[in-house]
């Protein structure tokens, strides 16, 4: 579970988050809001790579925010980018090998194990795993971001738009890939998507933010049908 | 739908040929490369004569500089214009201790080596606030610094003190050789094994956990933070490790001149440094390779020919542009890839009568 309490970051002037009081309890949660939101914003703090000015994040019992941004992948979180952040230059195995090698938190199982077992995972055990990276199409490249997401025993996943980019048939085999996280690894993922479809197939729960602020949270059907979430985004009608 | 499955289906198969080609093509390369080291540990001394052999020592010597700084370029994405300096420091703790000791030569090399890397890493350390141009200008300075203090303080050569340099030539003496490798033929192969020692820790760390680091930090910092790399850890440990080889380099110099001088070091060095080692190629180690022999033999060379050595200059600034516009992976992408164009075209020349064969005929 991952308790947000009104978490708030100051760019100067602006408010990219405001008074954000939200919780994710478990399975895959949806995090959706118009484009300028806050959404990866919100990753990045939970990341490390923002500082906010004010809130709290409590992570399964533990203060995310007081952890040190390299030490948080070892406590079990991970995330995936925006734009794709698939290492070019190292092979399918390394990819995941990297990830693994700095934030394994279960001991017992072998690299090869967990790295192989990773790109089974999301569907690329076919491809020999010293290809490179770099020679691989969008498709690929974003699973092996998930790859690298659901290796080691992660506690949390964070996802930022991971089918952005991809055809409708290659949408739906993310989703499925996505939808087997929480069972079959065993973490809390959040999944940041514009895409809604993709978001109702996932998420049985889903919170909007709009400006910084959470405008609403609940399960995924009553959350799009909200109003102010549809105000959100299409604009409300002038009188 | 089928358009989309072909494709993937072609991908399969071009992604998983290699597998097999893989392990003889890296069987080929170890083969050539043995073959390669043997040619020039047994039968290239015995072709040269000692101006040559000494200038080949200096070759293998500027190559094992020249990796340590394609390590920081090619891997981690870090320039430094202070390499040549490294390389001075290294000369004079080299020389200091085999002159206040009477260590085996190679104890002293790698002492030499642990000395220069945490100095280097000092230099290095800025590296963890600023990069690219800054980084490049504050290291430049860094050198300038470290060539303004060896001009006062000098190399020792056999004198009293702390800084062990004497004004008398009768107090003066001769850096020393390891006893196994006294003569200029044996003080190359020497040189030539301490290179390929410095050529597989290079390779065991660009294969293992820290190459994988550096190329996550190379492409993206926030991915290797989310991945857990601790990247000032990972930065110092490229700029250590290149410090640490530059220290080797430093001390087989010492021992390959015997006498240091300041003039052996000037501070633009480092900028030539870092042109050859653009032009060799960043991206693999045989680049370092090229490198050496462009910094060193090409000099040479053009002495030889009664050629202005300032030529090289702008033979290297030519160079260089050259190859940022058209080969951004330097000569050792680049040759073999002009040298297959160039055998193709000879084949195609040689090959055109052989087509009216009857071998060839009857197939069409």
């Amino acid at each position: 579970m991952i308790k947000v309490e009104n978490l708030e970051v100051r760019f100067g002037g602006v408010k990219p988050i405001d008074q954000m009081s939200v919780t994710f309890p478990g399975g895959t949660c949806g995090l959706i809001g118009p484009n300028g939101a806050g959404k990866t914003t919100f990753f990045n703090v939970l990341s490390g790579f923002v500082k906010p000015s004010g809130g709290s994040v409590t992570a399964f019992d533990e203060d995310l925010l007081a952890m040190a941004d390299y030490r948080r992948a070892r406590w079990g979180l991970r995330r995936t980018f925006q734009t794709e952040q698939a290492i070019e230059e190292l092979s399918l195995y390394d990819n995941v090998a990297m990830l693994e090698e700095h934030s394994k938190n279960n001991g017992g199982s072998s690299r090869r194990d967990d790295v192989e077992g990773a790109l089974e995972f999301v569907g690329l055990g076919k491809l020999n795993s010293n290809t490179k990276v770099g020679t691989l199409g969008a498709r690929e490249r974003r699973l092996v971001e998930i790859a690298r997401a659901v290796v080691g025993k992660p506690r949390a996943v964070l996802l930022d738009e991971p089918a952005a980019g991809l055809p409708d048939e290659e949408t739906e085999h993310m989703g499925s890939v996505i939808r087997r996280i929480p069972d079959e690894i065993g973490a809390l993922v959040i999944l940041v998507d514009h895409d809604m479809t993709l978001v109702s197939a996932c998420c049985e729960l889903t919170s909007v933010l709009d400006f910084g602020k959470l405008i609403a949270s609940g399960p995924t059907d009553e959350v799009l049908r909200d109003e102010q979430v549809i105000r959100a985004y299409l604009g409300a009608e002038d009188v | 739908m089928d358009a989309a499955e072909a494709s993937h289906d072609s991908l399969m198969t071009r992604a998983m040929r290699p597998a097999r080609n893989s392990d003889t093509g890296e069987r080929i390369r170890l083969a050539v490369i043995a073959v390669l080291l043997a040619f020039v540990l047994l039968v290239l001394p015995s072709m040269l004569s000692a101006y040559w052999t000494d200038v080949a020592t200096s070759v293998a010597i500027y190559t094992i500089v020249a990796l340590g700084l394609a390590l920081l370029m090619g891997r981690v994405g870090l320039v430094s214009l202070g390499q040549v300096a490294v390389l001075a420091l290294g000369a004079w703790v080299g020389a200091r201790l085999l002159f206040a000791t009477g260590l085996p030569f190679p104890v002293v090399t790698i002492m030499t080596g642990l000395i220069t890397m945490v100095l280097g890493s000092l230099i290095g350390l800025p590296a963890l606030r600023v990069s690219g141009l800054y980084l490049a200008l504050i290291t430049l300075m860094l050198a300038g610094a470290i060539t303004v203090v060896l001009a006062t303080t000098d190399f020792p050569n056999g004198g009293a003190g702390f800084l062990g340099h004497t004004e008398a030539t009768t107090g003066a003496h001769e850096i020393r050789r390891p006893s196994i490798a006294t003569g200029e033929h044996a003080y190359f192969r020497y040189v030539v094994i301490w290179a390929a020692l410095m050529f597989i820790l290079a390779l065991w760390h660009v294969r293992g956990k820290p190459g994988r680091a550096w190329a996550t930090i190379r492409q993206s910092e926030p991915a290797a933070l989310a991945a857990g790399i601790n990247i000032s850890l990972y930065k110092m440990w490229a700029f250590a490790l290149a410090s640490f080889m530059t220290g080797i380099a430093g001390a087989l110099l010492a021992g390959s001149s015997g006498t240091l001088y300041n003039l052996t070091f000037p501070t633009q060095d480092s900028i030539i440094l870092l042109a050859v080692v653009l032009m060799g190629g960043i991206y693999s180690l045989w680049g370092a390779v090229v490198a050496g022999l462009l910094i060193k033999l090409l000099p040479a060379l053009l002495d030889n020919w009664g050629l202005p050595p300032d030529l090289l200059t702008i033979l290297f600034g030519i160079g260089v542009i050259q190859v940022l516009t058209t080969a951004p992976a330097g000569l050792v992408d680049q040759f073999p890839k002009d040298m297959a164009k160039l055998g193709r075209f000879l084949w195609r020349l040689v090959g055109s009568p052989g087509a009216r064969t009857p071998g060839t005929a009857g197939s069409e």
